[in-house]
């Protein structure tokens, strides 16, 4: 905690030095999406002002500015995820489209009937819903790992389930919801023994968790931008170069050919593969402003300081809980590896008004199922009011966010 | 009174808050509690209105000309709306209502109440109430 300066760091954030409903802004809604520094929203102003051109085609100046912007993005990714190569990394719109590209293209050529997808119990629905589609199509089967109350994974009967025609495990780094560490590890390992390929959801694994793709032996990870400090409207698919090099095109269009005839079309090489048409060339560039943003702080110190503040929330609320005498609040997701996200519900009150209330106090939380509506199903409850915190928070804002329950709660 | 006049009186009720929002929805909650329950038997699914967070229902009651509403929500800040809605509403005849042209919301600082249908059944609960009235007009 005490090696970054927190104050430069939120001086770096001008969204927020605000006052809202008269209080200053406590932004605790950053597994939703990052408020994005100066360099990134610097980045993207100066791309239009001054950068501006379609990548990879022309012979001119800018075009061939951009297109190098543009490729010097890939190469961040790559290195902040220690890809093998750079090409490993293809851009999309976000973590959504990264499943749905694989959904849509590896299993479209591999997955056969009688086929196993296996998905854990504490999926978001964009992790839930395109494995669902293709299971349909193909007659494949889809097979959910059951999860403890605390929020991990019930790991024997993910044992259970892994068997010769498990084809693809699509698994979830951290729970959005839980804020719940899963052991890919270990996942991906067992997977490999049984030939099956590991997609990693890694939306809220951005600048919470090292990631080392090697390492892991990752098979697919997917990332989004806005959710590290980076614009909305771009994301990362990784994969193993073999991996997509046997995959069909996704969408078709410019870009992904190398020649066209009417006769027959070849495809370009990988990523050009599976980034048909003009991309979001300005908010990939400034992505890499936010990956740096990233990288000069460090992961470790990041993951430190937001461990401090969930601990604090944590602490916060075990002692109001016995001020009161009584659980009126409830944790959910007290897994013991996790992201800084701490679900909660309070007895008698609903998510909703917690979530008015707070806002009444300038603190942005975000309130229901979080995408995530059969584990919702799983605690019996509709949805829970969820803090997660990120770089730029305090110690103080946590301190408020306390007191603010504590209010609602006697009230 | 007529729904003018109430709805002049919430105004003033709520003026004396000036833009404290949170004491505003404090006290939303206690004009929420106030309201009398439901005959348990009208809480069916048929007299729900949906929003995505908050669920409402709503139960109409024709008598001598003149509407009657029983109503309850889910989410206490939902339901102090709701109340307010009832106090305008309650006892006034169909064309009464549906000529009235709701200015308290705004007035009382609540209009993101009724600016996104998808987060509250508020909006939904207005078309409501006036769809009820409607049917009755035209009858
Ligand atoms: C765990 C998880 N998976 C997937 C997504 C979807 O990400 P995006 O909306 O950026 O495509 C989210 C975003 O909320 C998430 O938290």
């Amino acid at each position: 905690m005490s090696s970054i300066n927190l104050q430069n760091i939120r001086n770096l954030f001008p969204i927020l030095h605000q006052e809202v409903n008269n209080f200053p802004l406590i932004y605790l809604d950053n597994a939703a999406t990052t408020q994005k520094p100066l360099q990134v929203i610097e980045a993207l102003q100066s791309y239009y002002k001054f950068d501006n051109a379609n990548i990879h085609r022309g012979a001119h100046t800018l075009a061939d500015r951009s297109t190098g912007m543009f490729e010097a993005t890939r190469k961040a990714v790559q290195q902040f995820i220690h890809a093998a190569e750079a090409e490993e990394c293809i851009f999309t719109k976000g973590v959504t489209e990264s499943i749905n590209l694989v959904a849509q293209t590896w299993c479209k050529k591999f997955i056969n009937k009688g086929d196993e997808i296996i998905i854990t119990h504490m999926e978001h629905h964009s992790n839930i819903v395109p494995w669902q589609l293709i299971c349909e199509e193909k007659e494949a089967i889809l097979k959910v790992i059951p999860i403890h109350t605390n929020g991990t994974l019930d790991m024997e009967v993910f044992y259970q389930l892994l068997s010769d025609q498990t084809k693809l495990i699509s698994c979830v780094w951290a729970s959005n919801a839980l804020g719940t560490i899963n052991p890919i590890e270990e996942i991906i390992r067992a997977a490999h023994a049984k030939n099956a390929i590991v997609f990693i959801d890694g939306a809220q694994a951005g600048s919470h968790i090292e990631i080392d793709v090697q390492r892991l032996d990752i098979d697919f990870l997917a990332l989004s931008s806005h959710k590290l400090y980076g614009p909305t409207g771009v994301g990362v698919l990784y994969g193993k170069r073999k991996l997509l090099e046997a995959m069909p095109p996704y969408q078709s269009g410019g870009e992904m050919i190398r020649e066209v005839s009417f006769e027959k079309t070849t495809f370009n090489d990988i990523p050009f593969k599976f980034e048909a048409g003009t991309p979001n060339i300005a908010d990939v560039i400034a992505f890499k402003f936010a990956l740096d943003f990233v990288n000069e702080l460090g992961k470790t110190k990041i993951i430190a300081h937001e461990h401090a503040l969930l601990n604090q929330f944590v602490s916060g609320v075990k002692s109001l809980n016995s001020s009161f005498g009584s659980d009126e609040i409830e944790l959910i997701g007290t897994a013991e590896e996790k992201v800084a996200v701490q679900s909660f519900v309070i007895h008698n009150k609903h998510h909703f008004d917690i979530g008015l209330m707070l806002d009444a106090r300038g603190i942005a939380v975000r309130t229901g199922h979080h995408c995530t509506q059969p584990l919702m199903n799983f605690y019996n409850i509709e949805g829970t009011v969820r803090a997660s915190f990120a770089i730029y928070n305090t110690i103080e804002e946590v301190d408020a966010l306390v007191e603010a329950i504590k209010k609602i709660i006697k009230k | 009174m007529t729904s003018i006049e109430l709805q002049n009186e919430i105004i003033d009720d709520f003026s004396l808050f000036e833009d404290d929002l949170e004491s505003k929805l404090f006290y939303l909650m206690d004009l929420g509690k106030k309201l009398p329950d439901m005959n348990t038997a009208h809480k069916s699914d048929e007299f729900i209105v949906k929003g995505c967070q908050s669920k409402v229902w709503l139960y109409p009651i024709y008598n001598e000309g003149k509407l009657y509403f029983e109503a309850d929500s889910n989410t206490e800040i939902t339901k102090g709306l709701v109340s307010l809605l009832v106090r305008i509403w309650n006892g006034k005849t169909p064309k009464e209502i549906l000529d009235t042209e709701l200015y308290f919301i705004e007035k009382i600082g609540m209009s993101r109440m009724i600016g996104s249908q998808r987060s509250n059944g508020f909006t939904s609960m207005i078309k409501q109430m006036k769809m009820y009235a409607f049917a009755l007009v035209k009858e």
